[in-house]
């Protein structure tokens, strides 16, 4: 499975994807932004950090790099593309996803370890892990609140392309629960062909009980076959 | 030619940051106001002296990179 990590400056979590990617067997390149030519991957990540210092608008100059076009290309054949976090806004800023990421309603930058519930496993994604399980992943942000228009929601919901929501430990879907303003609690986002996922946690950062937990290595191992 | 480009989210979507200025002016004692939201203003010269022109470029330059038309409104003026 071959893998490539696209950086922009500023961005701050492509070596760990890159770790992570590696350590779960994947080959793995870094691609700088300016390329004009993707290496063949099977899967395009792109990485969380702060693209551009977050001018304009988080992701906005970052989705209109030399890149771009070439990840769109892959996108709509077939490849599989991951964004994180910033690789999340950057997605929705390229089209490639709809709907954006707003301010944190709290207006803070937050960043602990929050409960998700996986709510479609049957993409993949996620299929190594159960319809509805509860995972512990890291976010880090301070644009995650998702929001989108009324006849896309209606479109996320029908079409089952929610990846991912905030929850409490046993599951519970809630507003209370919510750490941003994100909508409907969502976290993580299918487009309609669930060819890419943009999510605001970071699986990448779960993947060794060292320093966390390994809540986000069935994420890669879903992608591996 | 000069334009103004006045950008501001679009009514039924939250502004904490507005929100947070307007309760900080009320505090201080400024109990007439009403609403305020936040937005962002870019000033805007383009190579062209044609009005009808100029302003199409720069409404192009909204719509591609300026404005996210899902969240925001623009209004654009000649200065």
């Amino acid at each position: 499975m071959k893998s490539s990590v696209i950086v922009f400056p500023g961005s701050n979590c492509d070596r760990d994807i890159a770790v992570a990617l590696e350590k779960m067997q994947f080959k793995n390149q870094m691609v700088w932004h300016k390329e004009t030519k993707l290496p063949k991957s099977d899967l395009i990540v792109v990485p969380g950090g702060f693209s551009y210092g977050d001018y304009l608008r988080s992701g906005a100059i970052a989705g209109k790099s030399l890149i771009v076009d070439e990840i769109i290309k892959a996108a709509n054949s077939g490849c599989l593309v991951l964004g994180i976090c910033n690789g999340f806004q950057i997605l929705t800023e390229t089209g490639l996803l709809k709907g954006t990421l707003l301010r944190n309603k709290n207006l803070k930058f937050i960043n602990k370890d929050v409960h998700i519930k996986v709510m479609n496993n049957n993409t993949k994604f996620l299929h190594k892990y159960k319809q509805d399980q509860i995972l512990k992943i890291n976010i880090a942000h301070n644009e995650g609140n998702f929001f989108t228009d009324k006849n896309h929601l209606e479109e996320l919901k029908k079409d089952n392309l929610i990846a991912f929501k905030y929850c409490n430990e046993n599951g519970d879907v809630n507003e209370k629960i919510n750490p941003n303003g994100s909508l409907e609690n969502i976290a993580g986002i299918f487009n309609s062909n669930k060819n890419i996922l943009g999510m605001m946690p970071h699986p990448e950062r779960m993947i060794d009980e060292i320093v966390s937990n390994k809540d986000g290595v069935n994420l890669f191992s879903s992608l591996l076959n | 030619m000069k334009f103004s480009v006045t950008v501001t989210l679009k009514k039924d979507v939250l502004d904490p940051q507005g929100k947070v200025v307007q309760n900080t002016l009320i505090n201080m004692g400024l109990k007439d106001l009403r609403s305020i939201r936040q937005g962002k203003h870019f000033e805007i010269e383009v190579k062209e002296n044609d009005q009808i022109l100029a302003e199409k470029k720069v409404d192009m330059m909204c719509k591609k990179l300026l404005v996210n038309l899902i969240i925001e409104d623009y209004k654009i003026s000649k200065i």
